[in-house]
């Protein structure tokens, strides 16, 4: 049954639709195929009877015509999101069998509309990491092989999993979040489609925090309308996240395809990093004139900012996060460990229960919040982060969206970069101004590299403009025709 | 180098993780790498401008003063380690 699972998302939901198959079917297809696929340790929790009971229930409503938008189709959703009476860990051994007794507004919405969940999917821990290494569960082997080789490559991170198992056709599509990246360097490095929308498009009630002003949720998918179909339900005003915007979700996928001829689209010229592989330069040029073929006006603009948002970055999230995190004090759920007092017990619990990683970051932002050092860092940062949203603004006034790599190379080896902590955060310096700035942005798979590596292009868009961002994806997706699938080996 | 072992051991104690003494040499290191690498922020005039604080401008939103949720401690307890007759069962804190 594996041609099943090689359905888009669109294609499932029209097969659905038409009688060609049911849910169950559908679902058996996947379960099968995730189960095959353990060796890319992809997911970290599998719930095969949970998916198939949704399964029939959608096969159900769908005979008394009450199919939802995404009734019947298989999705994997990474363990950031809690899943109510599902084990949710963000793969950290802190949070031990954690249990939740809700569910993120994001999931509700998807199992609103029909989705069936097939299991939880691998992360970095807390989703801090480029290449998943720092879960607790192990690291995510990509499905992609450089050609004629066998050595493991990451599947980048933090959504890892997600991008690896709609690569590998272990779902139809993904939730995924996007902190500095997230969701669209993992895309980038597995051939698949990541948006990150803008921030407060999406609830992030439910979904455990890293950095508040910059984690958004958002999907994995393997076609640019299958992104826009998944970001569609997902998205919403939610009144349980103070954060969510009451705004009225388009229809994206009704922006694919559309003519994006007059569009301007910009060209950072500071994108243009010293070191940038020839291939990716070569294809950002490539994916320059597919635009201008479709018709838009191409237009040089200038960011000055760019090089400083990684580093306000790291002052930032980590301050962010050392805040969040303080909740993980084994008291009330999750791993404790006892000391000779209290102290003691806390201590022991965040020494066991955090990897390295994410010790590292507590301590960088508990490090610029303390006394003494706020000013120093953490306002500069915060002011530096004005002038990078200041410099997107200041080019939306000239442009409809912007055009950049999504990455600075292809997926790298596992273990290649788990050593140097500033190679690692260099992974994310295309992706990490858009989060800073709240504004979305897409990764769309534009070519392979001459080891036969996908490579990302991606696109940024204004507030709100999610549906420009479609219309363009969907335009250098067509372009580009990529159909290239990595070789099971698995 | 911007942090020294001192510094290491004192903000592990304020963030509450407990570093061994021959880790705190190696993460100061590692730490003062990444501040290094941070202070090139210092290139960037700032004077008048205003920290962003929020990642898109809204005004937080008010609702009315009601109780939305509760009402169940047996789904609060769910995760605890320790439990006791419908309580979380911790440790000392008054000596």
């Amino acid at each position: 049954m594996s041609e099943l699972t090689e359905l888009t998302l669109k294609d499932a939901l029209d097969g659905l639709a038409a009688g060609r198959f049911s849910s169950e079917e559908l679902t058996r297809a996947h379960v099968e195929a995730v189960e095959a696929a353990r060796e890319l340790n992809a997911y970290v929790l599998e719930t095969p009877e949970r998916a198939l009971e949704m399964a029939k229930a959608s096969d159900g409503r769908r005979a008394r015509g009450e199919a939802g938008r995404l009734d019947g189709a298989q999705l994997g959703i990474k363990d950031l999101f809690c899943t109510e009476g599902v084990r949710s860990t963000a793969c950290s051994k802190i949070l031990g069998n954690f249990t939740p007794t809700y569910e993120s507004s994001v999931t509700a919405n998807l199992w609103r509309d029909g989705a069936v969940m097939l299991g939880k999917l691998n992360m970095d821990e807390f989703a801090m990491g480029s290449s998943n290494e720092t879960s607790a569960f192990g690291p995510v082997v990509n499905p992609w092989r450089i050609e004629g080789g066998n050595g493991k490559l990451t599947p980048g991170g933090s959504s890892g999993g997600s991008a690896a198992a709609v690569a590998a056709q272990l779902c139809l599509g993904a939730t995924a979040t996007d902190t500095g990246g997230s969701i669209r360097q993992p895309a980038a490095f597995t051939g698949t489609v990541g948006i990150k929308p803008t921030y407060g498009r999406c609830s992030r009630w439910g979904i455990v925090a890293f950095a508040s002003s910059l984690d958004q949720a958002g999907p994995i998918a393997r076609t640019v309308e299958d992104a826009a179909i998944l970001l569609t339900s997902m998205a919403g005003h939610d009144p349980k996240d103070s954060t969510s915007l009451p705004v009225e979700t388009p229809d994206f996928a009704s922006f694919c395809g559309k003519s994006v001829k007059g569009l301007r689209v910009g060209i950072p010229k500071e994108y243009r990093v010293d070191g940038m592989p020839a291939e990716i330069e070569a294809l950002w040029q490539q994916g320059i004139n597919w635009l201008k073929d479709a018709g838009c006006e191409i237009v040089e603009v200038s960011l000055p900012h760019t090089k400083y948002a990684l580093p306000a970055y790291y002052i930032v999230a980590p301050a962010e996060a050392s805040s969040n995190l303080a909740r993980y004090d084994g008291m009330r759920y999750g791993l404790r460990v006892d000391g000779a007092n209290l102290t003691e017990t806390y201590e022991n619990t965040r020494a066991e229960g955090f990897g390295a990683e994410v010790k590292r970051r507590i301590l960088i932002g508990t490090y610029v919040l303390s006394a003494g050092y706020y000013d120093a860092y953490y306002l500069k940062a915060q002011k530096v982060r004005r002038r990078i949203a200041d410099d997107f603004d200041q080019a939306f006034e000239k442009v409809d969206a912007l055009l950049t790599p999504t990455a600075p190379s292809a997926a790298f080896a596992l273990g290649e970069k788990s050593d140097d902590p500033v190679a690692m955060y260099l992974n994310d310096i295309f992706t990490v101004t858009v989060n800073l700035a709240g504004l979305p942005g897409m990764s769309i798979p534009a070519g392979l590299d001459a080891n036969g590596l996908p490579l990302g292009l991606q696109l940024i868009g204004k507030a709100l403009d999610e549906g420009t961002l479609f219309s363009i994806g969907s335009a250098v997706e067509k372009a580009a025709a990529f159909k290239a699938r990595p070789q099971k080996w698995w | 180098m911007a942090i020294d072992a001192a510094t290491v051991k004192k903000v592990a104690r304020l963030a509450r993780i407990a570093e061994p003494d021959d880790k705190l040499e190696p993460l100061a290191r590692e730490l003062s790498g990444i501040l290094d690498w941070i202070e090139q922020l210092n290139e960037v005039d700032t004077d008048g401008v205003a920290p962003m604080t929020s990642a898109v401008a809204a005004s937080l939103p008010m609702r009315d003063d009601v109780v939305t949720d509760g009402g169940d401690p047996a789904k609060v307890l769910a995760n605890a380690p320790k439990t006791e007759r419908g309580f979380f069962v911790v440790p000392k804190v008054v000596e």
